[in-house]
């Protein structure tokens, strides 16, 4: 809301500046209709926003102004000098109350009334006199300056190139031998990099900006539709890139408002169907690693994909039989294809604006992906993911077929040495699948898939794309680094398999794999809907009282926790449970989270589901059966002992409550393994899936006053300043006692070090 | 087009050619060239001109003659929205005003010139094609 102030008061004044002339010159000829329409379209639009932004005195003084114009525009008033003066004076009063708000200060109403008074014709004061003129206010020292837009992106150009020529020029140091300007270039890379930083952070906005419009919107869809829906934003506060923002604005409101046109049932519908004449719709925002993801969800009737197919087939008969063998997720990925329009998707009403394929296209143009998770009756979960920013990328450089490629260090999930005997490589038909931990995956070879010489791959990376995961060979991993991403030119795209361009260190440019792409190439088909979250159900807002989330307990019985205390639910698959130092931990790509529970842990079976307790809570996951209901708790709770908050009588049974904050005190954060040295990145890269798994909290940084239980650093390499319990030295050939590449190995030493 | 513009004169495939000289940017050598696997075969590959990367265009692809072998070779470079463009040719000469007129009814170009050809010019005699950069590009498939 701050901001939002901010920007209004930035923009009343700039428009305050802007419309003096006119008040002059409408002073002088109140006849004048395009000086009294200026005047009209100010206070017009400080009404607007006064509303918005819950300043009460303001908007009564602006709307009093636009009142009495509004009958000047209209004719039935003429305009004499009387009124010139009374509105001139609210519009100097609307200048001194903005400039009170920025400075802090508190400005009385005195004489605000007199002020609207003096605007009716019949009013009788002393005609002729300007009001007095207000106080004058220390103008508030200003902690913001509106920027144009082409300003940032030139800053942001400017940096990247810095960065660029930054690498040129170490490049060539380094070719030189040349020590002495060692100094200067460390300074002038430290400056660089802060430098990013900073541009990079002017660039980001709140999703806020973005999610804003969106009441208006559903307000002005449901009315027109004769529907009744409650709209319920989380997460306004993430920051995004402000050009992501920009390009997520249109599919944004395209999904609401389809969610309204064909998601959401009319009241007699809805009651039919047994559920409340009010429809929700639930847009949230939430950032995983350097991914964000904001999901709309609705409770309509969801997607009959019969009918889509019936759609699609009525157009294009020769698709039958094709479209009939497919599964009801494929189905429901038609809603892609181009040309279906959403009259196919649901019913009466037109399909307004783009189809959904446009809406896929602008997504993926900016790096992101759209998953559909559907429940037929029940609604519609979308999905959009989006990186953070559009410019810098962490990647990791591979080799295969002889030349370097960057991956983009998000859509690696690990990396597996194929030499190392924990996998299994074995054809099937044409393609080839890998077994990697119990986990099977279709297997491609980088070189091949672009072309270049053959060899078998030494090494396994393990990408995951929306809606699965494949292994892609290479022949080596030559490190990670952060790089700028240029967009390659249209002759290079249309390759299919690049993302965009570098220039790293080297000098030589780099090519930027699209992981997504590769697999398409290749022939790999994944449904995009395995892999989404399961929705959490969205909250009710209209109705006072606490609501609860009622779901199936490990132990079977049915208990409830208030849901202001779940971020997020999530499946729970059995895989990524593990048991270390006596509890269980969750790991899901970042740090492992804690399993908590009131009852006694045990490993999951499939199905489960994972309760994400927020940051404020431990971040702890909550595993269930199945979460049933969003109830509302009763005022009378019988009290219980912890971790139990009480016990609550729901539809006549008795539910055990539990007592988030008792869950959260419990014991114990993972314990801390340092990557030390030069190759922390690669061993961030190998290893740290498998040191997450053990129950540790990888880092490559201590923060101030932490002490790692255990460090990993390669033979020979400095151990000073590391503050740790242990240290464990890895070898670079299979003969030394810690063989880098034996993963086992490793994790069963840091067992022992535990 | 009676005016003499400036063109920059040129041998593409053992024929002289024009480049009008506002789609040039600059002219350069280019040796060492990042391939570009699974693109186009007229896409040579990709080049880093100071800080920037171009994409490197094998015009004698485009044209359907047969490329030279990989090694320095001359080229001009063109900026088509916003995306740098390095063109390959056999030799640039020199910079000069030239008259570009329709060429000669009947003339038979064959196909690939014929579509990034728009008039020819002469010049001590030898007929020139005046080529159109972006046109070439969009040729590359």
């Amino acid at each position: 809301m701050d901001e939002l102030l901010q920007e209004f008061i930035a923009e009343t004044r700039e428009s305050l500046e802007a419309i003096a002339g006119e008040v002059v010159a409408w002073e002088a000829d109140p006849a004048d209709r395009a000086r009294l329409d200026a005047i009209f379209r100010f206070v017009h639009t400080v009404k607007g926003s006064c509303g918005f932004l819950d300043l009460p005195r303001v908007g009564r003084l602006a709307h009093a102004a636009e009142d009495a114009l509004a009958a000047v525009r209209a004719g039935e008033r003429v305009p004499d000098p009387a009124l010139v003066n009374a509105v001139l004076a609210i519009v100097d009063r609307i200048g001194a109350i903005v400039a009170a708000i920025d400075a802090g200060a508190a400005l009385e109403a005195l004489g605000e009334e007199a002020l609207i008074a003096a605007l009716d014709p019949a009013y009788q004061g002393e005609k002729g006199i300007v009001p007095a003129q207000p106080a004058t206010i220390q103008r508030g020292q200003s902690r913001s300056i509106r920027l144009s837009v082409d300003l940032l992106d030139r800053m942001m150009n400017g940096v990247s190139e810095m960065v660029l020529v930054r690498n040129e020029l170490a490049h060539r140091l380094a070719e030189s031998g040349d020590q002495a300007f060692e100094g200067a270039l460390d300074r002038l890379s430290h400056t660089v990099a802060e430098l990013q930083d900073a541009v990079t952070r002017t660039r980001m906005q709140t999703v806020d900006a973005l999610f804003s419009a969106l009441p208006r919107v559903v307000r002005d869809t449901a009315a027109e539709l004769g529907k009744q829906v409650t709209l319920t934003i989380d997460g306004g506060d993430v920051e995004l890139d402000r050009e992501m923002i920009e390009l997520l604005r249109d599919p944004l409101v395209h999904m609401v408002r389809n969610a309204l046109d064909h998601g959401i049932e009319t009241p007699a519908e809805r009651r039919a169907a047994g559920k409340r004449d009010i429809g929700r719709l639930a847009v949230s925002a939430h950032q995983s690693g350097n991914r964000i993801i904001v999901e709309i969800a609705d409770d309509g009737r969801g997607v009959d994909t019969e009918r889509l197919v019936a759609g699609i087939v009525s157009r294009d008969p020769m698709r039958d039989a094709e479209l009939r063998a497919l599964s009801p997720q494929q189905r429901l990925e038609l809603m892609f294809e181009a040309g279906v329009s959403s009259r196919d998707i649901a019913t009466a009403t037109s399909g307004r604006g783009v189809g959904m394929d446009v809406v896929r296209t602008n997504v993926e143009q900016i790096g992101g992906s759209i998953a559909l998770l559907n429940r037929p009756g029940q609604g519609l979960t979308v999905s959009i993911e989006v990186p953070l920013t559009l410019a810098i990328l962490s990647a990791v450089v591979v080799e295969g077929g002889g030349q370097t490629f960057a991956l983009p260090r998000q859509a690696v999930h690990e990396i597996v040495a194929t030499a190392a005997g924990a996998t299994r490589i074995d054809r099937i038909g044409d393609g080839r699948i890998v077994t990697i931990r119990d986990r099977r995956l279709p297997l491609i070879a980088l070189d091949e898939v672009l072309g270049l010489p053959v060899r078998d791959p030494a090494l396994l990376a393990v990408l995951e794309v929306p809606g699965g995961s494949y292994a892609l060979g290479v022949d080596t991993v030559i490190d990670t680094e952060e790089v700028v991403v240029k967009p390659a030119s249209p002759a290079v795209m249309r390759a299919g398999v690049y993302a965009g361009m570098t220039l790293p260190d080297s000098g030589h440019p780099m090519l930027l794999l699209d992981a997504a792409g590769l697999a398409e190439v290749s022939g790999l088909r994944f449904s995009r809907i395995d892999r989404v979250e399961e929705e959490a159900p969205p909250a009710a807002v209209e109705e006072a009282g606490i609501e609860a989330l009622l779901f199936e307990d490990i132990d079977g019985r049915r208990r409830a926790i208030p849901l202001a205390a779940i971020s997020r639910i999530e499946p729970l698959p059995a895989a990524s449970v593990h048991q270390a130092a006596g509890q269980h931990w969750l790991s899901s790509g970042g740090a492992p989270i804690r399993l908590v529970s009131a009852v006694a842990l045990r490993a999951p079976a499939d199905g489960w589901s994972a309760l994400r307790l927020p940051e404020e809570l431990g971040g702890a996951a909550y595993p269930v059966r199945e979460p049933i209901d969003i109830v509302r708790l009763p005022t009378d709770i019988a009290p219980a002992a912890a971790p139990l908050a009480g016990v609550a009588l729901i539809e006549g049974e008795a539910i055990e409550l539990i007592d988030p904050l008792a869950l959260g005190a419990m014991p114990a954060a993972p314990r801390l393994c340092l990557l030390h040295g030069a190759e922390a990145g690669w061993m961030e890269i190998f290893l740290k899936p498998a040191i997450e798994a053990a129950g540790y909290r990888v880092v490559r940084q201590l923060a101030p006053g932490e002490m790692a239980e255990v460090a990993l650093a390669m033979d020979g390499e400095e151990e000073a300043g590391v503050e740790t319990g242990r240290l464990l030295r890895l070898g670079r050939t299979p003969a030394d006692p810690l063989y880098r590449y034996d993963r086992a190995a490793v994790v069963a030493a840091l067992e022992e070090a535990a | 087009m009676s005016a003499r513009e400036l063109h920059l004169v040129g041998r593409l495939g053992g024929r002289g050619v024009l480049f009008p000289a506002t789609q040039v940017r600059r002219v350069v050598d280019i040796a060492d060239i990042v391939p570009v696997p699974h693109a186009a075969p007229a896409v040579r590959g990709l080049a880093a001109l100071r800080s920037r990367v171009v994409t490197v265009i094998d015009s004698w692809r485009v044209l359907d003659l047969p490329s030279p072998p990989p090694g320095r070779h001359r080229a001009v470079t063109t900026a088509v929205d916003g995306h740098v463009y390095a063109v390959l040719v056999d030799d640039l000469e020199d910079a000069e005003p030239v008259e570009v007129v329709p060429l000669p009814p009947g003339t038979a170009l064959g196909e690939s010139w014929a579509a990034i050809a728009t008039g020819s010019a002469v010049r001590d005699g030898e007929p020139l094609l005046a080529i159109d950069l972006a046109r070439l590009i969009a040729r590359v498939g």
